[in-house]
């Protein structure tokens, strides 16, 4: 019998969804860590059974919690983000250098092949990674060592290191986005990065075509199809079909192009999923209506999906972290919302059914199927 | 004996009541007290003060016998009715909001 395992991480707390492979019906567990920002919560690829959550709160700073039996249980577990030998300046909002400073973990990355290994995209930028289940952790400081991380300055979101995207068919590549810097990729390991952002064109910076500067809010990619890439930026979607050497836009017929999440369907690698917010100051969904946008080619050509969401006075955003598809058949589809509600779909978004409503503002969804 | 009395978040993260007791070496001073928590509890390592410049967290404030004592720095020492166990080491989350 197959299940599913729903990980949200919440404003104040996290929640813990679960169904059986019809995904109609749907316990909720929690809130855990109550009155705790849950960043984000996600399961190693390798051991259903082993979950990370960042948890973190203004007054007490970081703590990672890890579970070994699936978030029955929980341990906190190495909080020590130290930046690699002298951690040097970005950019300040004003133009200034600015020191590097630990503020949170954003996003961890299991490894595909060791439970034990995960990688943590922090605030100041950087990459981490634990090679024995968190109880330390290391910064592979060639991300934020290459020329251009001193020139980094952060969006209004801070200067976070939010997506993670390890290469299933190449272990020594890996991807990470940066607000508001870009997208680099390393080819070794994480050795070296280079920024892969050519293409991309950002009306905000001076050069609207620079290598670096661009506020990408999530990048996602089909594991049959590793070089090509789907990004949402601050505006535009985008696409990449090199490994993101070069990127082109397939915004098209979608009612803004302003968003944050972006995915794709578990078995089909030219399906897409969006939710357009209106613009880059009103962060809610345009005319009052919550509307996934799907496109079956890889971009470009939209359809709307709204059975089951709200078509009127709803002004909700998604966060860029908060969807996420399970590999059932058909492809589950989940997102949750800036309201508290966490919407699943059980038939690749032809229809929604909200699993959870009321919850504290959702700031992250991640999905496990599990056998 | 030292007592410390810690805020509900910490209390529930190091898995203890609203006060722990602490044998802590001579000079008894802020710092030797926190590093003596943080070998106790070491859940408790950053949620206080930076692991790396121990430096206090925004945050956070220390209170002993009635007084704020979150500027006094890690060699002050403490009051007489904390160093006796009449009165705890208060570890304070500010408040913050609106």
């Amino acid at each position: 019998m197959t299940a599913v395992r729903v990980l949200v991480g919440t404003h104040k707390g996290a929640f813990i969804l679960t169904s059986d492979g019809k995904r109609e019906s749907w316990d909720v567990e929690g809130p855990l860590f109550g009155g705790w920002e849950i960043y984000h919560m996600k399961g190693s690829p390798a051991d259903p059974n082993r979950l990370y959550a960042s948890q973190s709160m203004g007054w007490f700073g970081q703590v990672v919690q890890r579970s070994d039996d699936g978030g029955k249980t929980w341990t906190p577990v190495g909080n020590k983000f130290d930046y690699d030998g002298v951690a040097g300046t970005h950019q300040w909002y004003d133009g200034t250098p600015h020191p590097w400073e630990f503020a949170r973990v954003w996003h961890f990355e299991p490894s595909l092949a060791d439970p034990d290994t995960v990688y943590a995209g922090v605030e100041d930028a950087a990459l981490f990674r634990t090679t024995d289940g968190g109880q330390n952790w290391e910064e592979l400081s060639g991300l934020r060592k290459q020329d251009s991380g001193p020139h980094w300055q952060p969006g209004a979101g801070g200067l976070c290191l939010h997506t993670i995207i390890q290469d299933p068919s190449d272990t020594a590549r890996m991807y990470v986005a940066i607000s508001a810097a870009g997208a680099f990729r390393t080819d070794d390991g994480a050795k070296t990065w280079k920024p892969i952002n050519k293409g991309l064109h950002s009306a905000q910076l001076p050069d609207p075509d620079a290598e670096v500067g661009h506020c990408v809010h999530h990048v996602a990619m089909h594991p049959d199809k590793p070089g090509v890439l789907y990004m949402q930026k601050h505006w535009d979607v985008m696409r990449s079909d090199d490994a993101g050497d070069s990127w082109h836009e397939v915004s098209g017929d979608l009612p803004t192009d302003f968003g944050f999440v972006i995915d794709v369907h578990a078995h089909e690698p030219e399906t897409i999923y969006v939710v357009p917010i209106k613009s880059d100051s009103e962060h809610y969904v345009p005319d009052g209506k919550l509307r996934v946008f799907r496109s079956r080619t890889g971009g470009g050509e939209w359809e709307p999906l709204t059975k089951g969401l709200p078509q009127t006075g709803c002004y909700h955003n998604v966060l860029r972290d908060a969807m996420a598809v399970d590999s059932l058949d058909p492809c589950g589809v989940y997102f949750g919302t800036s309201g508290g509600q966490v919407y699943a779909s059980n038939n690749a978004g032809d229809s929604w059914t909200a699993i959870a409503a009321d919850l504290p503002k959702v700031l992250s969804v991640e999905v496990q199927s599990l056998p | 004996m030292i007592r410390v009395a810690l805020p509900a978040h910490l209390r529930n993260l190091a898995g203890v009541g609203h006060e722990v007791e602490l044998d802590v070496a001579e000079p008894v001073t802020l710092g030797a007290v926190l590093d003596a928590l943080e070998a106790s509890y070491p859940t408790l390592r950053g949620t206080i003060r930076d692991q790396v410049t121990k430096q206090r967290r925004p945050f956070i404030r220390f209170f002993a016998n009635e007084a704020d004592i979150s500027h006094d720095g890690p060699d002050a020492a403490l009051p007489a009715a904390v160093l006796g166990g009449t009165e705890p080491l208060m570890v304070i989350g500010a408040m913050a909001g609106g």
